[in-house]
């Protein structure tokens, strides 16, 4: 037996993560606006590539609008296609 | 009819009454083709995320119209035969978007995108 092994006679609280949580279903945004380029910035990072859907929690039907948003404002040159720094 | 949203990327080079022509130029062909102006909005000189045509500026200016669909092709065509303009891009409004514009105009500054941001 390890010496140094611990015992715990309660098991100890692991804190969870945050439950991630798409926010236009929370805060009921329709209509992702490809001209609010602050807003489209939290979907890139800093290389202006879009984050996935597993860090933005954003669920399918919005991810999908956001990603259209997103590509529109980079063809109207609001956002870099590529960069370095974005944030 | 439905409801688009035209955006234009200018030439810097432009002077004002000349973005001021081009823009009446525009408004008045959507007129004459039975569709209507909801809102124009001239952003004005504003630096581009990338060069297009090796310049780094443009005038940009976003209009909300009605049109019929038909008439989008002409458009098109108009935009693209003039040298004034370095893009443009025609987006059809669905319902949300449109109460979106019209929140905006009424001037709620978008209070539900500002939570979210909190």
């Amino acid at each position: 037996m390890a010496k140094n092994e611990i015992k715990y006679l309660t098991a100890i609280k692991q804190e969870k993560p945050k439950k991630k949580f798409c926010r236009f279903k929370k805060y009921g945004i329709k209509y992702v606006d490809y001209k609010d380029i602050e807003f489209l910035k939290k979907f890139v990072n800093e290389q202006g590539k879009m984050l996935p859907r597993r860090l933005s929690g954003n669920s399918l039907k919005y991810q999908r609008k956001v990603s259209d948003a997103i590509k529109k404002a980079r063809q109207m040159a609001l956002l870099p296609y590529v960069t370095d720094l974005l944030k | 009819m439905n409801n688009y949203e035209l955006m234009v990327i200018f030439t810097p080079v432009l002077s004002e009454e000349d973005f001021k022509a081009a823009q009446k130029k525009y408004i008045d062909l959507i007129a004459e083709n039975g569709g209507a102006t909801v809102h124009s909005n001239p952003w004005g000189l504003k630096s581009l995320a990338y060069p297009i045509q090796k310049k780094t500026t443009g005038i940009y200016w976003v209009l909300q119209f009605t049109a019929s669909a038909e008439f989008n092709e002409k458009l098109k065509i108009q935009m693209l035969r003039d040298e004034q303009i370095m893009r443009h891009m025609i987006t059809k409004l669905d319902k949300y978007a449109v109460e979106y514009n019209a929140k905006k105009l009424m001037g709620v500054s978008t209070l539900i995108q500002q939570k979210a941001e909190a």
